[in-house]
């Protein structure tokens, strides 16, 4: 593994909704943590990728930041928004372009499933209009025909859910604080069969910034700095089952979460066995189920076991989403991605407090999943 | 006032009910729902328009169990009258599976591998009162 790229710095808003602050200045409260963090002054950076999909242009806040003139750029990616604005200041420093940058991410969305228009300009949008434009429904569909192929019950979804409401209670920067029986969870509404309220995670507000330097700079900045083994985003390929599909074809092929995974361990040259824990996307608790499978951890169908066995809680062997995940957070689509590699670092770091998993975890993991079919996948290490 | 097209770009309204209009690959005879100029599994631009076929079998389901947005639905709303409705995948033979409302909407009344053909569903009206009609998929009796 070389060491090339490392992470300095971190700062979070707090996720959740926030009355009268808008996303971009969530943005800048993070960006103001981080450089905290890291000991530096805004005017130290010298360039940004920043993220946001509802919440505004991100290189508008240099107006609020300060105008130093650095190289500010902006990423629209979908939900892998704020993982791309990481992989583009991860190789923009090992590039050897710049030694000392930002990967900011945030958004505001409005309450409620994601409002998708998908109409033509001038056409009826019969997609929308027909009622399918809705990621929902996709996640839906997706885990009804995976638990009836791989015999996951419905208890396995409660308990990816009560975990995650469990872990979201220990972490002062989450959304949803209160934890919930597997029992309530179940007799929650029902909202895309089999999949209940409390099953589902719901767009929301926050912002992350992470702070990256050259890795033989790193030391400068903080006294444990974590390095970013690989970053990779991978878009769908041909025969994949992807969200917002008016049609698939006949044939099947892995999503572009088995690509971006496959290719992040050979980047990082580890496997799935030197993994600590992970942060994996879990839009619907089902979601967290099959990308366990789908990003090496485990084969398919034996997330009914691990899952009884308690394997994903945070003493377990392979802890997933301890800070409680998309389901406890919220999904700010811009700030998503960089959430995960936050709560990494604090994992890594040994700051992770009352929800620190334990044995000193080395290397960690996170993915992200969402539309238009696109995955991103990153690897750190101590 | 009468019965008309959700968008006749993706969908005729025939007296047999509606006929959705795809893209099938010259190339490689590939099939997508809707037409576009392009083929995603070979690359190439030469494409046709053609109708694609009306019955299938179940390959994925779900059941809409709240309102969608309006914009962009134009179905019902209201919460207090709003019905859930099926969504789900069908597999068309020899084409492609289209996602489709379902006629069906009970869980228990919905397998995978059922067999399925296409119908037309009223989903709201136009600006002139006609009836919008969409596609969805049922059952065969
Ligand atoms: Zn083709």
């Amino acid at each position: 593994m070389s060491d090339d790229v490392a992470i300095v710095g971190i700062g979070m808003h707090p996720f959740g909704r926030h009355e009268g602050v808008s996303g971009m200045e969530q943005g800048a409260i993070a960006i103001r943590k981080a450089c905290a963090d890291a000991g530096i002054e805004w005017n130290d950076l010298q360039f940004a990728f920043g993220g946001s999909v509802a919440a505004g242009q991100p290189d508008h806040m240099v107006s609020q930041m300060g105008l130093s003139g650095l190289q500010f750029i902006n990423v629209v990616n979908g939900c892998a928004t704020g993982g791309s604005a990481l992989i583009s200041a991860y190789n923009t420093i090992k590039s050897g372009a710049f030694d000392l940058g930002l990967a900011i991410g945030f958004d505001k969305h409005e309450r409620g499933a994601f409002r998708v228009s998908t109409g033509k300009s001038g056409e009826r949008d019969w997609y929308g209009g027909s009622g399918m434009a809705l990621t929902t429904q996709f996640f839906g569909m997706k885990i009804n025909r995976y638990m009836e192929e791989y015999g996951i019950s419905q208890d396995s979804l409660a308990r990816v859910s009560s975990k995650a409401f469990r872990n979201g209670s220990m972490n002062e920067n989450a959304w949803r604080r209160q934890a919930f029986s597997e029992q309530e969870v179940l007799q929650s509404q029902m909202l895309s069969y089999p999949l209940t309220q409390y099953m589902f995670c719901s767009p929301g507000e926050g912002g992350v910034a992470l702070i990256l330097a050259r890795a033989d700079q790193a030391h400068k900045y903080c006294d444990k700095p974590i390095f970013l083994k690989s970053a990779v985003v991978r878009s769908r390929r041909y025969g994949s089952f992807e969200v917002l599909a008016p049609s698939l074809a006949l044939d099947y092929a892995d999503g572009p979460t088995v690509d971006a995974s496959k290719a992040a361990f050979e980047a990082a040259g580890v496997g799935p066995e030197d993994i600590d824990v992970a942060q994996l996307q879990d839009t619907e608790s089902g979601a967290e189920i099959m990308h366990m499978a789908e990003n090496g951890f485990c084969e398919h169908g034996e997330q009914e076991e691990m899952l009884a066995n308690g394997d994903t809680e945070i003493g377990g062997k392979l802890p997933v989403n301890t800070d409680g995940g998309c389901l406890a957070n919220g999904e700010p689509v811009g700030a998503s991605g960089l959430r995960q590699v936050y709560e990494n670092v604090l994992q890594l770091r040994g700051d992770a407090g009352n929800r620190q998993v334990p044995n000193d975890p080395k290397v960690a993991y996170t993915h992200v999943y969402g539309a238009p079919g696109i995955s991103g996948v990153t690897i750190l290490s101590t | 006032m009468g019965q008309v097209s959700i968008n006749e770009n993706v969908m005729d309204l025939t007296e047999d009910g509606p006929r959705l209009k795809g893209m099938h690959c010259k190339n490689c005879g590939n099939h997508v729902f809707p037409m576009q100029k392009g083929c995603p599994k070979c690359t190439s631009d030469d494409v046709e328009e053609v109708q694609l076929g009306t019955r299938g079998t179940l390959w994925a389901w779900t059941i809409q169990g709240f309102p969608p947005k309006a914009p962009p639905y134009l179905g019902e709303t209201d919460p207090n009258k709003f019905k859930p409705y099926g969504v789900g995948y069908i597999e068309i033979p020899g084409q492609l599976k289209v996602e489709s409302r379902l006629t069906v909407a009970d869980p228990t009344a919905l397998k995978n591998g059922m067999e399925m053909e296409i119908v037309g569903e009223v989903i709201g009206q136009d600006e002139d009162g006609n009836d919008l009609i969409t596609f969805a998929f049922a059952p065969v009796a």
